[in-house]
């Protein structure tokens, strides 16, 4: 008998039903929730007259829509759609009995960032939630993917979702990585690489010396970009530094419970002998701090190349590349390190943790952001920026001229008055390039939390290695 | 759900790769609690200018696509988030059939969710359905579930695969909660093994 991979492991534990033809109802063990994804799925509950399977397992928390600024503390939100939705999720969350942190609450924060936060995701889990970001969990070695609002009523009414298996991508990173060069360097290089479809049909496992030496943190960063690259779930089997990032938050087992869980983790990894599908390396000393010049995740380059010749790609790429040149306003042959900027957004999912902070407080210390700039840092949660105040990390981004945000998605989805204007152009540290996605006409650069604050502080895309 | 068997429509041609959840339905689009109503804003930041006119170059504006059912994309169609507003504002607008090289994956998912049925077929076939749909509105291509095949405004035919159980539901416009309901048991037989297995879940 062949060995399993991780992800064959946690599919297997978690097959509650299987037809002859292979499809399959899996168990769900943590079902996320926010308000933009779920209303009509509550209401189709309500309408069909049907109860949540599993209110202890399901966890609500408005992220989306919420207003950052600091008024938002006194419980207005302007935009009457956006307060109609935070209050359905109010409502449904309290009439359903899910766990739930409302608006005001501390933990509240972007969903991804949360769920960790609070030691509801664990290793070996199933983990849905009507977002595609959903990956992110995969950084604890449970599977986790997006779902859609069908999708959401069918887990909410069934705590199940009907699925065929995915084939199995190994990605590994050997090596170390180059000083400068971080989590979302590796993430964004994959998808380089790959193309944003090169991961259709498959569920990601990322390993190798460089994937290992991550913390937590940045293990979700690589994690939640996995979707960009087209692929169901990314994972990273656990060791370690997962059990020490686990260990004693809230939702976490405690005491014989934790001894029997950490029991069943300690096998949770592919075995030598597991088959995979295809297999894709990279060498860490390869790696640069990078940066896309596109309208899709995979327009990747390192901050020393130039925006390339549409006519240096093939096939459907070339009008492609064409159409996001002229959204970008962008000329071939400009070295990147020259294109300026006026909006910098630290933040999201992607890279709205303590050590996103910490790495873009690192290159401010001491600088101030280039005049006229708007620059802006959103905490991914409530914790998150309470800790980060309680580092001084807030203080560095005050004083350099950020403005100190409230946690929520913010400007990585502008469904919150945080949005770019038309041919505004912004340094993000979020995950999605596309046209309009920052704001109608907005013009995005995805990179990582230093390469941001070095941006910031020159106003123009950066070689953060200048500032080392 | 609406169920699909059979449609005969105008198909439109949107030769563009990598279509993404934003450009299919833009997020300001999201703060509504319905599934309907969408249509109207499909395609919105391609399909009108800042002032909300209809910029005349879009296909959709123009007079032979006004009422296609069948949409010929490129590859990677629907990327991005996991937003069902996507396909929802497709079947708002009154489209039906999505042909295209791939997909991605939860956008995939979702439009079986709403009787539309995406279909795959090798870059070479779908171009030369993109030549066809660029007919305007002689371009009436004809989408028969039950036999997986494309008939092309050329009589040409394209064979195409799909998931057994898919195509039920789809012909059937089945519930698929109610479909899973009918295992409870079997879901509460896996709850009862893995509170033994797996407590502190």
């Amino acid at each position: 008998m062949t060995g399993k991979t991780l992800y064959d492991k946690i599919w297997d534990a978690h097959v509650a039903h299987e037809a002859e033809d292979g499809t399959t109802l899996l168990y769900i063990d943590r079902h996320l929730v926010h308000e933009v994804t779920s209303p009509q799925a509550f209401e189709g509950l309500r309408m069909a007259g049907r109860k949540v399977h599993a209110p202890d397992k399901t966890i609500a928390v408005p992220d989306h829509n919420v207003p950052t600024t600091l008024e938002r503390n006194n419980g207005i939100i302007d935009n009457e759609e956006s307060r109609i939705q935070v209050e359905a999720l109010d409502t449904n969350a309290r009439e359903f009995g899910v766990h739930y942190y409302p608006v005001s609450d501390i933990r509240q924060g972007i969903v991804h960032i949360v769920g960790p936060e609070q030691g509801w995701t664990l290793p070996g889990m199933t983990v849905v939630c009507g977002d595609s970001h959903t990956a992110t969990h995969g950084a604890f070695g449970a599977l986790a993917h997006g779902i859609g609002t069908s999708e959401v009523e069918h887990v909410l009414a069934t705590q199940t979702l009907i699925q065929t298996k995915s084939k199995n991508m190994k990605v590994e990173i050997t090596g170390t990585l180059a000083p400068g060069v971080t989590a979302k360097d590796i993430t964004l290089s994959i998808i380089g690489k790959t193309g944003t479809a090169g991961g259709t049909g498959y569920v990601i496992e990322y390993c190798g010396e460089a994937i290992r030496s991550l913390s937590m943190e940045g293990r979700m960063t690589v994690c939640n970009m996995a979707i960009e690259g087209g692929a169901r779930a990314g994972l990273v089997a656990p060791d370690q530094t997962t059990f020490d990032y686990v260990k004693g938050r809230p939702h976490a087992p405690k005491g014989a419970q934790w001894e029997a869980a950490m029991e069943w983790w300690k096998t949770l990894h592919s075995d030598d002998d597991a088959q995979w599908d295809k297999v894709i390396t990279l060498r860490g000393e390869d790696i640069a701090p990078v940066v896309t010049w596109g309208t899709s995740p995979e327009d990747v380059l390192p901050i020393t190349g130039r925006v390339p010749e549409p006519g240096s790609f093939g096939g459907g790429k070339i009008e492609a590349a064409q159409r996001s040149l002229d959204y970008m306003g962008l000329t071939p042959g400009t070295p990147l390190s020259e294109i300026e900027i006026d909006t910098v957004f630290i933040g999201s999912c992607t890279n709205g943790r303590i050590e996103d902070l910490r790495a873009a407080a690192a290159i401010l210390k001491g600088k101030k952001i280039k005049d006229g700039l708007r620059a802006m840092v959103v905490p991914g949660s409530g914790l998150v920026r309470a800790q980060a105040e309680e580092e001084g990390i807030a203080d560095i981004f005050k004083d350099a001229g950020f403005e100190w945000r409230l946690a929520g998605c913010s400007m990585c989805l502008a469904m919150n008055p945080d949005q770019l204007a038309p041919g505004e152009r912004c340094a993000a540290t979020s995950n999605r390039n596309f046209e309009g996605r920052q704001g109608k006409g907005g013009r995005t650069h995805l990179m990582s939390p230093a390469m941001a604050a070095a941006a910031a502080v020159t106003g123009r895309l950066t070689d953060v290695r200048e500032m080392m | 759900m609406d169920k699909f068997e059979t449609l005969t429509g105008v198909a439109a041609p949107l030769p563009l790769i990598n279509v993404d959840t934003d450009m299919i339905i833009p997020k300001q689009f999201l703060k509504t609690i319905k599934r309907t109503g969408l249509g109207k804003n499909l395609f919105d930041e391609m399909r009108f200018d800042e002032n909300g006119a209809e910029k005349p170059d879009f296909v959709l504006n123009k007079p032979a696509y006004r009422d296609a059912e069948i949409l010929v994309a490129g590859e990677n169609f629907g990327c991005g988030s996991s937003r069902e507003h996507a396909p929802w504002a497709i079947l708002d607008f009154g489209i039906r059939c999505v042909i295209a090289p791939s997909f991605a994956d939860i956008f995939y998912n979702n439009c079986f969710k709403n009787g539309i049925l995406p279909v795959v077929l090798p870059a070479e076939q779908v171009e030369t359905l993109m030549q066809d749909a660029r007919k305007g509105a002689n371009a009436r291509m004809t989408v028969d579930l039950e036999r997986q095949e494309i008939t092309a405004s050329t009589g040409e035919v394209f064979p195409f695969e799909i998931d057994s159980f898919r195509k039920h539901c789809l012909l059937n416009g089945l519930d698929d909660i109610a479909l899973t309901l009918e295992k409870a048991s079997a879901i509460e037989g896996f709850e009862s093994r893995a509170a033994q297995s797996r407590p502190w879940v």
